[in-house]
């Protein structure tokens, strides 16, 4: 087993008799490229919500850097570098973009629960977060209220508030989710973009997506690991063609 | 590398880090205190109500307007701050400044204790809760009735001098100037609040609690610090009250209080610092003249106010004046 990075072992969790996480062993190295794939219900949000500290586990450990984080809160995963985003944009919807990525790097510098100096004054944390927009290719949109950007813009802006936090973890929930398919492409360009030592987990119903950007994907089917491999290997495996595309697509 | 279009942008950033700084219309809540001072001399004692009142609002909207917590029962603090400082005065302690402190802990402890425990829900439940915690003081007050009087209310405050210098008088001259005075200083605190990091991470909570949670912020701890310095400043606010109007009775810890200053807040707007100001003073005047030429009916009018403001000018006469404001400038 290696140390760094995200690790799970046999992480469990039912709803009463509803299993949606069954014995997941599951292994996420730094600059990982990794998609988790599955059919709705497979319980892909709920792993995501159970690393982040959303839901507890009912057994098993979820690990990072080798240090036990089951047990953690929300803050205190995030702080250690796990950040997620959101399936439907879960921004600041009134406030303009760069205050969006603002309140996270105050966050994460730790400045954000001064109540005396203006938060105007911490310039440099302004300038930060404008500086990210920019690289993203989102700064025009810096002054601008969430709520007025196009939705695939919005998919950006959930995107930019985690890489706010400067995560080592990042786990994107359906970042294409809701999106007109000719306006994906923004979005694979950013994750593609993404600097090599953030490890990310895409969750995507979208399989283009996920062939183009993913390196290693694992299949969950009914909160179990149906399979991981290569790109290649999932989509040669006849398993995992029956349960996702049905059995039509097999014969 | 500056593209052309960065330029407009950068601008823009500056505006934005600079939005905590003081604009000109905020001198004019203070220019029209003092004009009113000097215009209205018979009506002082309603206007030293007025200022005390808008405390209160201001208080409200640190929690509600920028924190979203949804509260129906923010009397208990008025109240307990009311009750404080009435109790001190009436039992040979009526020096006013140290009240008002009393008051505010007091207010802060009970904001404290009772956001500890309630503020873990939200929404309807928490709206019940923030009800029950008002309805449980009052029920309290009423049958400590060797302390707070009971029923008939607080009776015998002697509230000394200001400073030793200043005394209460019959037209509510230093009542006014008192509750104008603490209003100020109350608004500098709350201005400074919600111009803070931590002031914009209450709105971040209101605007997205989830997303909060998911950048790492502390958001029950932020919340219940949110709680308890409103709960103090009500607290304040409800001594200025009772020191003014020497006397306190159950009304203090009502429901209608809470309701009313919330209906205050709402004409004037919410999570707009100035709405307080706004709303306190129009409904208060309003009050004042419709008992004087409707005494049977008034409410009747509040609430025919009241749904037109909800279906017309959602975000309250402020919110009216923004849209006001940008129509104009389109139209120029």
């Amino acid at each position: 087993m290696t140390a760094t990075g995200l690790a799970t072992e046999n992480l469990c969790k039912s709803f009463g008799a509803l299993p949606v996480a069954s014995d997941i062993n599951f292994q996420l190295a730094p600059g990982a490229r990794h998609a988790l794939i599955g059919p709705n219900g497979a319980g892909k949000t709920s792993f995501v919500n159970l690393v982040t500290g959303v839901l507890r586990p009912s057994s098993g450990r979820i690990l990072l850097d080798g240090e036990d984080i089951t047990r953690l809160s929300q803050a205190a995963r995030v702080k250690r570098g796990l950040v997620r985003t959101f399936q439907i944009s879960a921004l600041f919807r009134r406030l303009p973009l760069i205050e969006n990525v603002t309140l996270a790097i105050a966050e994460r510098e730790g400045t954000a629960d001064g109540l005396v100096r203006p938060a105007g004054a911490h310039r440099a944390l302004i300038d930060e977060a404008y500086a990210l927009l920019q690289t993203l290719g989102l700064a025009t949109d810096a002054l601008k209220p969430v709520n007025e950007l196009a939705y695939g813009r919005q998919r950006l802006a959930d995107i930019a508030v985690s890489l706010g936090l400067k995560p080592k973890v990042l786990l994107l929930d359906e970042p294409a989710a809701g999106v007109p398919s000719g306006e994906t492409g923004a979005i694979i360009d950013m994750i593609e973009g993404l600097p090599s030592d953030i490890a990310f987990l895409i969750i995507e119903h979208d399989m283009d997506l996920v062939f183009r950007l993913a390196h290693r994907i694992t299949v969950l089917v009914q909160g179990r690991v149906l399979t991981e491999g290569s790109p290649q290997e999932i989509a040669a495996d006849a398993e995992v063609r029956q349960v996702y595309l049905g059995e039509r697509a097999v014969r | 590398m500056a593209l052309a279009s960065d330029i407009p942008v950068a601008a823009g950033l500056d505006a934005f880090a600079r939005r905590h700084r003081l604009h000109a219309y905020e001198t004019l809540p203070w220019i029209l205190a003092i004009a009113g001072y000097f215009v209205f001399p018979d009506y002082l004692a309603l206007g030293a109500q007025i200022l005390g009142t808008i405390l209160f609002a201001l208080s409200l909207d640190l929690v509600l307007g920028y924190a979203g917590i949804i509260t129906l029962g923010h009397a208990a603090f008025f109240g307990t701050g009311a009750y404080t400082a009435g109790i001190l005065a009436a039992n040979g302690w009526g020096e006013p400044l140290s009240g008002l402190l009393a008051a505010g802990l007091a207010a802060g402890a009970v904001g404290l204790i009772s956001g500890a425990i309630i503020l873990r829900t939200t929404g309807l439940t928490l709206l019940m809760q923030t009800l029950m915690v008002a309805a449980m003081l009052s029920e309290l007050a009423n049958k400590a009735t060797r302390i707070t009087g009971g029923a008939d209310g607080l009776q015998g405050m002697d509230v000394w001098p200001i400073l030793g210098l200043f005394r209460f008088d019959l037209f509510g001259r230093t009542a006014y100037i008192y509750c104008a005075v603490v209003l100020l200083i109350g608004l500098i605190i709350v201005r400074a609040i919600v111009h803070s990091p931590f002031g914009r991470s209450l709105i971040g909570i209101r605007e997205n609690m989830l997303r909060m949670h998911a950048v790492g912020a502390p958001v029950a701890r932020r919340k219940l610090i949110a709680y308890t310095i409103s709960a103090a400043l009500a607290g304040v606010s409800g001594a200025l009250i009772a020191q003014t109007a020497q006397f306190v009775g159950l009304g203090v810890l009502g429901l209608e209080r809470s309701g009313t200053v919330l209906i205050m807040l709402i004409i004037g707007g919410i999570g707009q610092l100035y709405g307080a100001f706004i709303g306190v003073t129009l409904y208060m005047i309003a009050q004042d003249r419709f008992a004087e030429i409707d005494p049977v009916y008034w409410y009747f009018w509040i609430g025919l106010f009241m749904i037109i403001v909800v279906l017309f000018a959602r975000g309250g006469v402020l919110g009216l004046a923004e849209r006001a404001r940008r129509y104009w400038r389109k139209a120029s």
